[in-house]
């Protein structure tokens, strides 16, 4: 396949404050601020971030759950946000989503079998024969019984339930799907053999997930590249080995020394950063981190870091530990510029 | 469900009618103002008309408004309501008119209609059906849209359904167990605005005997013969209940956390 599978470029939400016809300036929320970056064929990209950073907005966009502000997602070079209804609903077949809450992200008035097989019914007759055979051929693949087709929600466990979720998303066979804190619900046992389940569906069926998280140890444990979101922005966005082998991104760095370690003789940093996250309706000049690094510097608050490649493949936006000039002095401008735009 | 049992004893005696009441029209001025006897059980009316079949047949005319009005309202209701949940442009438009709507007593705007158009139960069911939208259209209107931000309905969208069926499948459904408890309290409500427009004398026409007209010819003889006032008025308070008894064995079956609440 030629180029990325889903390629996002500068994609950006606002959402206004209440609305009005007669007030010009409306504030708004910036909850997704020129977020560009692309995942391969059967890659997990995994986003990180505080709660209200922006990922389930990214998530919603990418589905089209949402109108983008501004900027493109591509799918096979294909521009969704063009799209007219019918093209968008074929075009669905291709990515499909898995909610963060098993509850009430199943219809509780539909059985199970009902509720996985209605995407494909949504593109095709399916007569009741093959309709159960699809419900009890998705529900083994989630390592479910075939008898819980004819169950309701209401009379399945938690991790049951997002095992249902997932079936349905697998149902219509996409390349791509959307795992929006899908497990973050659940508890950690349970968690564990969810995440499992992802990892085994990708290397069967060769599906990417880009998978919103907020926790690290998940993320550690299935991402391939990871991007750290704060305050609608993507700061860091490496591959998974190196991201937690050594953060750049002092906000990074700060995720990392507050993320619990299951190791009770490993001494933890004390966590470099204070205060809370800015609201997203009022954000910082530059840098949107600055007032809680403690690298800031004169240029943070005035100026916004591009991100900036560095040699191991990530790309970082923090002025102080990626300072673009580095870059321009190089030769290879022109071909890294245009990359830290794309990635 | 007391009162479904009830609702519908009565419904059968309604339409049983024909078969034993007797006669609601014939008069005889020779036996006005009977008091009752084996022949005409509930006596007499002025006009010597026998007060059991009127009051039997009565039952008709009320059941017929409140039933009709009571579909007519949720079924418009829940078209104005569905699409107001759902168009924001239609939303604003449609729940100012009902707002409006909600301002006029429902028996004044019910008489303003009546008097636009002309006497008939047609029009009287219309009239008294328009006054009842608005509490059915908010009702559906509340409903769709608490319902449709829920992650299942997105769900449903990233799955690739249509409208239509988001609206049929995820949507409706949930809409329909409030729908049916606003229609048991509409249905009472037109069965009372029915019996007061008749009283008025712009309800149905006077030669169809209905509980609003009777109580109404009869009240200057309620010290002489006062079972023609009590026959009809006992049994419009019994039918009003008995739909209101319905109403709420309807909200505790779909809801049982307010019956347990109590």
């Amino acid at each position: 396949m030629n180029g990325p599978l889903l390629k996002v470029e500068n994609l950006t939400k606002h959402y206004p404050l209440g609305s009005g016809i007669f007030k010009k300036n409306i504030p708004v929320i910036r909850a997704v601020e020129d977020v560009s970056f692309s995942v391969e064929a059967g890659e997990t990209l995994c986003i990180v971030g505080e709660s209200g950073c922006g990922k389930s907005t990214v998530a919603r966009l990418l589905m089209r759950l949402v109108e983008p502000t501004g900027g493109r997602v591509l799918i096979d070079g294909t521009d969704i946000a063009g799209l007219k209804k019918d093209a968008l609903r074929a075009w669905r077949r291709r990515m499909q989503m898995v909610f963060q809450d098993p509850y009430s992200s199943l219809n509780p008035r539909l059985t199970a079998g009902q509720i996985i097989t209605e995407p494909v019914e949504n593109f095709e007759r399916l007569s009741r024969q093959q309709r159960n055979a699809l419900a009890a051929d998705l529900l083994q693949k989630v390592g479910m019984s075939p008898e819980m087709m004819h169950r309701l929600p209401s009379e399945l466990s938690g991790g049951q339930r997002q095992r249902l979720g997932i079936a349905r998303a697998l149902a219509l066979k996409p390349s791509l799907i959307i795992a929006d804190e899908a497990v973050s619900a659940l508890d950690v046992s349970v968690q564990a053999q969810i995440l499992n389940l992802l990892l085994d569906l990708q290397q069967q069926m060769g599906i990417a997930f880009v998978f919103i998280s907020h926790d690290l140890g998940v993320v550690e444990h299935i991402g391939h590249r990871v991007a750290v979101m704060y305050l609608g922005r993507i700061v860091e966005l490496a591959p998974c080995e190196a991201l937690f082998a050594k953060p750049v991104h002092p906000y990074t760095e700060a995720l990392m020394a507050a993320a619990p370690v299951p190791d009770p003789t490993r001494v933890r940093l004390e966590a470099p950063v204070e205060g809370e996250v800015p609201s997203p309706i009022n954000p910082p000049s530059g840098c949107a981190f600055h007032p809680r690094c403690p690298l800031a510097v004169e240029r943070c608050r005035i100026e916004v870091p591009p991100l900036v490649p560095l040699a191991d493949g990530r790309v970082v936006a923090c002025h102080v530990r990626a300072p673009a000039t580095d870059v321009v002095a190089k030769p290879t401008t022109a071909a890294n510029s245009s990359l830290s735009r794309v990635v | 469900m007391i009162g479904g049992g009830f609702l519908a004893l009565l419904i059968v005696l309604a339409l049983a009618a024909p078969l034993y009441a007797g006669d609601p029209s014939s008069m005889d001025p020779f036996k006005r103002l009977q008091p009752p006897s084996a022949e005409m059980w509930f006596g007499s009316d002025n006009l010597g008309r026998d007060v059991f079949a009127r009051t039997i047949f009565g039952a008709r005319i009320s059941l017929v408004v409140g039933l009709l009005s009571a579909v007519g309202a949720a079924l418009g209701g829940l078209l104005i309501g569905v699409i107001a949940g759902y168009v924001r442009a239609f939303d604003n438009i449609a729940m100012r008119v009902m707002d409006g709507l909600m301002s006029i007593p429902t028996i004044l705007l019910a008489i303003a209609l009546i008097s636009l158009t002309g006497s008939g139960i047609g029009i009287l069911i219309v009239a008294i059906t328009i006054p009842q939208l608005p509490s059915v259209t908010r009702m559906v209107r509340s409903a769709v849209l608490s319902v449709r931000e829920r992650p299942y309905v997105e769900a449903a969208v990233s799955g690739g359904a249509r409208l239509p069926k988001v609206l049929w499948r995820h949507i409706l459904p949930s809409t329909i167990a409030p729908l049916m408890v606003q229609s048991a309290i509409v249905c009472a409500d037109a069965i009372l605005t029915e019996a007061g427009l008749s009283f008025l004398g712009v309800g149905v026409p006077p030669e169809i005997p209905s509980w609003g007209n009777m109580i109404s010819n009869s009240r200057l003889y309620l010290s002489i013969a006062p079972l023609t006032i009590f026959a009809p008025g006992i049994c419009l308070a019994v039918m009003v209940l008995a739909v209101n008894l319905l109403g709420d064995g309807l909200r505790d079956l779909f809801d049982p956390r307010a019956k347990r609440r109590r």
